[in-house]
C-alpha cells in the first residue's frame, strides 16, 4: 500500500513576465483540448448561421432592390455582411469567453486561486486569460475566413487585414468584461443584462446589418461608442478595399485605446480580488 | 532534506507582530511565530480565530496589513513568486479543476511552476503513487470521492518538490478513514524532511501531526508549545468526566473542587482535572456523588483550550 | 409582490389537487410556488437582467424593422396581403422571445441553481419535492415569459402593428409555447453535466431562431428544407403569433397548437423524472 518515497530535485528559477504568461496560457489550452466542442458551436458556426440566414437567406429579398444596393454600395449583401459579421463573432465570442468562465474561475471552480497559489503572480494570470481569449478569437476567425471563402464571400486579400481588425475589436471588448466579471460576486444576474443591453443593441446598431445612416440621426451617436462600429468599419472597408488612411487612424486608435484601458483594468480587478 | 535553503536564519517562516485587518475587521491581531526547517507547526483553534488569514499571508497571497513576516528568508511583499515556488499549499476547499483529469490537473499545475514537460510527467507519477491513485489518473474528477480530492490537492501541492507545505484543514470534512489515509501520508512527507504548517480546529489532528503549535484564538496568540508541553502547562495528567441526569448537576462543582486541581462545568457533564483520576473518583464517591456515567481518560489539547480560552472547541 | 403571490397560488392550485394524487408521497407537496415565490424575490436584486429581457425583441424590431426594412419594402404575409417589413418579423419575434425567456431561465439559470448553488437540496429537506421544483421553475419561467410578451404585445399595438382582434389570443398563445419551451428546457438541462453543454442548447436555439421564417418568408428555401423547417417547434409559433396579429386565422392554428401540446406533455414528464432520480437518490 505505500509508495515509494518522495525525491526532491534542485530549485528551480521562478519564471517572469511573459513565460509566465505563456504558461497560463497553456493551461487554458490543455482545458480547451477536452472541451473544444462548445468553442466550435458558439463561434464558428454561429457566425455561419448568421451568414446564412441573413447573407442568404434575407439576401434573396432584397438583391434586386435598388433601395438596398444604395446602400450596400452596389455589392452583393452577401458580401458587403460577410467582414461585418467577422467582427461581430469576435465580439459575440469575446463576450462570451469573458463572462461566466471568469466568474466561475474565481467563485465556483476556483482555479484563478489554485494558479496564484504558484509563482504565478494575479496580473500574469490576468493577462494570460486576455491571450488566450485573443487566441480563441483568431482560430475562430480564421475558421470563419475559410467559410466565407467557400461561399464566395470574399473579395481579395483585403479580408485578412479584416481579420486582424476584427480580433482587436473583440479584444477591445474583452479587456473590459474581463475586468467587469472579475469584479462580480454573486451568480452573475448582470451578466444577461450585460448581453441584452450591450451586446445584442451593439451587434443590431454597429452598422453590421445596414449602414448607421438608416438610424435615426439621433441615436446615430450611440453607434460611434460601440467598439463594434469601428470594428465593422475597419473589417468592411479592408475586405472591400473602400478604407480610408485617416478614418482607419480614428477607428484603430479608439480600439487600441479601449484594449489598454480594458487590459489596466483586467489586471487591477484580478490583484484586488486574488490578495485579499 | 532538501539541498541549502539559503537563508541566514533556521526559521522557515519567521513573523513579528504581525496584523491582517479587512476594513476595520482585524482577524489576526498581532502575533510572533518561528517555524523551523524539518518540523510539523500546528495552528489550532476555532472557526474564526484567524487561523486562515495567517496562512494565506504566510502562503503569499494575502499582503499582511502591518508587522514583519519572512518565508523561507524572504519577504513576500517582494519576493511572493520566489517563495511561492518553494511551497505546497493545501487549501482548505479544494480548488482542483473539476473539469480536467486527475492527472492533467496534476500536468497543468506543475508547469505553473516553471517545470518542463518531462519533469511534470515523472514528477506525476511519482505522486500519483504517492497517493495512491495511480489507477484512477485518466478518470475525470468528477468520479473521485471526497477524500480522493483531497489526495489529489496534496499530490498536487507537491509537485514542486516543496520546501515548506501549507494544510489548512487537511482534513475537515473527510471520514474517519480518509483522515488517516492522509496522516499517514503526511506523516511520511514529515520523515522525508518537508516542514509542514497546518492549520486544524480538530484537536487529535493537532496531537496526531504536530511537534509544535500555537493556540488561536479571536486574532490572537493564547500558548504556545509541543501537545505534551501545552498540556503538562495548562492540564493534568488526567481528567475525570462525571456526567450527570439533567436538572442535578447543580451544586457538584462546590462539593468536589477540592478533589481536583480544577473543576470545570460543561452544559452536559462535569470535568474534574487531577493527577490521578481513579482516586479523584474514589473520593467524589465517598462524597455521595451518584454520576450516571464516568469516564477517566488522559489529557488532551480540547483541556487545554478550553482552559485558555473558556470554551469549548467542540461544535 | 401580493399580486404576484396571488398569482403563482392560483397556478399551483389548478395542478396540486390532481399531481398529489397522481404522484408518489414525497415527490410532490403541492407547493411549487415557493419556488415561484423564491426566484421572485431572487430575481429582485437582479431585476435589471429580469427588465432585460423585454428590450430584446425590442431591439430586434427597431433594429430589423427600421433598419433593414428601409432596404426591403413589403413582405407577403400568411393570406398572401403585403406587409410591412416591421409587420412580418414583429409576430416572428414575439414567439422568438417566447422561446429565448423561457429557455434561458429553464436551461443557464437552472443548471447555475442545480448543480453551483445547490439550491434544490436545501429545498428536498424541506417538504418539497422535485416535482415542486419542476412546476415552480417551468411556473417562474412562464411568468417571466408572460410579462414579456404583453409588454411586447402592448408595444405593437401602440405601432399599429396588431391587425386583428385575433391578435388578443397572442398573449395565451405566447404563454402556452414558452410552457412548453420551459419544460423541454428543464428536462434537456437536467441531462447536462457541465457547462461545455450548453453550447447544445445554443446549436437548437440559434438556428431555430434564424430560420424558423421569422426574418424572411418561408419561400426562399428549396422545397426539401422548406420541410425541415417546419418539422420545428419556433415555425410553428411563428405561424401561430403571424396568423393572430395579422387576422390570416385557419384551421392550421390548431395543428400549431397540438404540436406544442405533446411538446409541453413530453417535457413535463421527462423534466420530473430526472429531477427526481437527480435529486433523490
Amino acid at each position: 500500500m505505500m509508495g515509494e518515497p518522495l525525491t526532491f530535485a534542485d530549485r528551480r528559477p521562478v519564471l517572469a513576465g511573459w513565460a509566465a504568461v505563456l504558461r497560463v496560457v497553456e493551461g487554458l489550452w490543455t482545458w480547451y483540448r477536452r472541451n473544444w466542442r462548445a468553442a466550435v458551436v458558439s463561434s464558428v458556426l454561429q457566425p455561419l448561421l448568421m451568414l446564412m440566414a441573413f447573407g442568404i437567406g434575407f439576401g434573396s429579398l432584397i438583391d434586386t432592390s435598388a433601395r438596398a444596393a444604395q446602400a450596400t454600395g452596389g455589392v452583393r449583401y452577401l458580401v458587403y455582411l460577410a467582414p461585418a459579421l467577422l467582427a461581430v463573432s469576435a465580439v459575440q465570442t469575446a463576450a462570451f469567453e469573458s463572462s461566466y468562465p471568469i466568474l466561475s474561475s474565481f467563485k465556483w471552480r476556483r482555479t484563478y486561486e489554485a494558479v496564484t497559489a504558484t509563482p504565478i503572480t494575479p496580473g500574469q494570470l490576468a493577462v494570460g486569460q486576455l491571450t488566450w481569449i485573443a487566441l480563441r478569437l483568431i482560430m475562430s476567425g480564421g475558421a470563419y475566413l475559410l467559410v466565407i471563402m467557400l461561399f464566395g464571400a470574399v473579395r481579395g486579400p483585403g479580408v485578412l487585414a479584416a481579420w486582424v481588425f476584427a480580433v482587436l475589436c473583440g479584444m477591445a471588448f474583452s479587456a473590459l468584461l474581463v475586468a467587469f466579471s472579475a469584479a462580480q460576486e454573486q451568480e452573475g444576474g448582470a451578466f444577461t443584462a450585460i448581453f441584452r443591453f450591450v451586446v445584442l443593441p451593439m451587434t443590431l446598431f454597429s452598422g453590421t446589418f445596414f449602414p448607421i445612416s438608416q438610424l435615426p440621426r439621433v441615436v446615430q451617436p450611440l453607434a460611434w461608442v460601440s467598439p463594434l462600429w469601428h470594428g465593422t468599419e475597419l473589417a468592411r472597408g479592408a475586405a472591400l478595399g473602400t478604407l480610408q488612411l485617416s478614418a482607419a487612424a480614428g477607428h484603430l486608435g479608439y480600439l487600441v485605446a479601449l484594449l489598454v484601458v480594458g487590459v489596466q483594468l483586467t489586471r487591477w480587478q484580478f490583484r484586488v480580488r486574488l490578495t485579499r | 532534506m532538501p539541498g541549502s535553503v539559503g537563508i541566514v536564519s533556521d526559521s522557515l517562516v519567521q513573523a513579528r507582530g504581525l496584523r491582517k485587518r479587512f476594513g476595520r475587521f482585524e482577524a489576526v491581531r498581532g502575533i510572533d511565530i518561528d517555524v523551523w526547517a524539518g518540523e510539523v507547526f500546528g495552528f489550532l483553534g476555532p472557526n474564526g480565530a484567524g487561523k486562515s488569514s495567517t496562512m494565506r499571508m504566510i502562503a503569499c497571497v494575502s499582503p499582511r496589513s502591518d508587522g514583519e513576516l519572512q518565508v523561507l528568508g524572504m519577504d513576500p511583499d517582494v519576493d511572493g513568486p520566489q517563495i511561492r515556488g518553494r511551497l505546497g499549499v493545501v487549501p482548505q476547499q479544494d480548488n482542483l479543476d473539476t473539469e480536467l483529469s486527475v492527472r492533467d490537473n496534476l500536468h497543468v499545475y506543475g508547469r505553473y511552476f516553471g517545470m518542463s514537460r518531462a519533469a511534470v510527467r515523472a514528477r506525476a507519477a511519482e505522486l500519483l503513487d504517492f497517493v495512491q491513485l495511480t489507477d484512477r489518473a485518466d478518470d475525470p474528477l468528477e468520479q473521485l470521492s471526497g477524500g480522493m480530492k483531497r489526495r489529489l490537492t496534496i499530490a498536487r501541492s507537491l509537485i514542486n518538490d516543496p520546501e515548506l507545505m501549507l494544510l489548512d484543514e487537511p482534513t475537515t470534512g473527510l471520514d474517519p478513514q480518509a483522515r488517516h489515509l492522509l496522516w499517514d501520508r503526511l506523516f511520511r512527507l514529515k520523515q522525508q524532511g518537508v516542514t509542514l504548517i497546518i492549520s486544524t480546529h480538530y484537536m487529535d489532528e493537532a496531537e496526531q501531526l504536530c511537534d509544535r503549535l500555537v493556540v488561536m484564538d479571536g486574532g490572537l496568540i493564547v500558548a504556545e508549545g509541543s501537545p505534551r508541553e501545552l498540556i503538562a502547562r495548562y492540564s493534568t495528567r488526567e481528567v475525570l468526566e462525571l456526567r450527570f441526569p439533567p436538572g442535578d448537576e447543580h451544586g457538584w462543582p462546590e462539593t468536589l473542587s477540592d478533589l481536583a486541581d480544577r473543576v470545570e462545568q460543561l452544559p452536559d457533564r462535569l470535568l474534574l482535572y487531577a493527577a490521578d483520576g481513579e482516586a479523584t473518583l474514589a473520593a467524589a464517591h465517598r462524597r455521595g456523588v451518584q454520576p450516571t456515567s464516568t469516564l477517566v481518560r488522559r489529557s488532551s489539547l480540547e483541556d487545554v483550550f478550553l482552559r485558555l480560552t473558556g470554551r469549548s472547541l467542540v461544535h | 409582490m401580493t399580486a404576484l403571490r396571488e398569482l403563482s397560488r392560483e397556478f399551483d392550485a389548478s395542478r396540486a389537487a390532481l399531481l398529489v394524487r397522481v404522484l408518489p408521497p414525497g415527490l410532490y407537496a403541492g407547493r411549487a410556488r415557493m419556488l415561484v415565490l423564491r426566484s421572485a424575490l431572487a430575481s429582485r436584486s437582479v431585476w435589471l437582467a429580469v427588465v432585460s429581457g423585454f428590450f430584446e425583441p425590442l431591439f430586434y424590431l427597431m433594429a430589423m424593422g427600421q433598419g433593414l426594412g428601409s432596404l426591403v419594402g413589403t413582405v407577403s404575409g400568411p393570406a398572401g396581403q403585403q406587409l410591412s417589413y416591421a409587420a412580418f418579423i414583429a409576430p416572428g419575434l414575439l414567439a422568438a422571445s417566447a422561446m429565448n425567456g423561457a429557455v434561458y431561465d429553464a436551461t443557464f439559470s437552472f443548471f447555475i441553481k442545480l448543480k453551483y448553488a445547490k439550491l434544490y437540496d436545501a429545498m428536498l429537506a424541506t417538504p418539497l419535492g422535485p416535482v415542486d421544483i419542476a412546476l415552480g421553475e417551468i411556473g417562474w419561467a412562464l411568468l417571466r415569459g408572460g410579462m414579456y410578451s404583453a409588454g411586447f404585445l402592448g408595444i405593437m399595438l401602440a405601432v399599429g402593428l396588431i391587425f386583428s382582434p385575433w391578435g388578443l389570443l397572442a398573449l395565451p398563445a405566447a404563454l402556452f409555447v414558452a410552457f412548453a419551451f420551459a419544460s423541454i428546457g428543464i428536462a434537456t438541462t437536467s441531462f447536462m453535466r457541465s457547462w461545455q453543454d450548453f453550447d447544445l442548447v445554443q446549436l437548437a436555439v440559434v438556428p431555430m431562431f434564424l430560420f424558423s421564417a421569422t426574418f424572411f418568408p418561408l419561400s426562399v428555401y428549396p422545397s426539401a428544407v422548406q420541410w425541415l423547417v417546419q418539422a420545428f417547434p419556433l415555425y410553428h409559433a411563428v405561424s401561430l403569433m403571424r396568423s393572430l396579429t395579422t387576422g390570416a386565422v385557419g384551421w392550421s392554428a390548431l395543428g400549431h397548437l397540438a404540436y406544442f401540446a405533446v411538446m409541453a406533455t413530453v417535457g413535463f414528464l421527462v423534466a420530473s423524472r430526472r429531477l427526481t432520480t437527480l435529486l433523490l437518490r
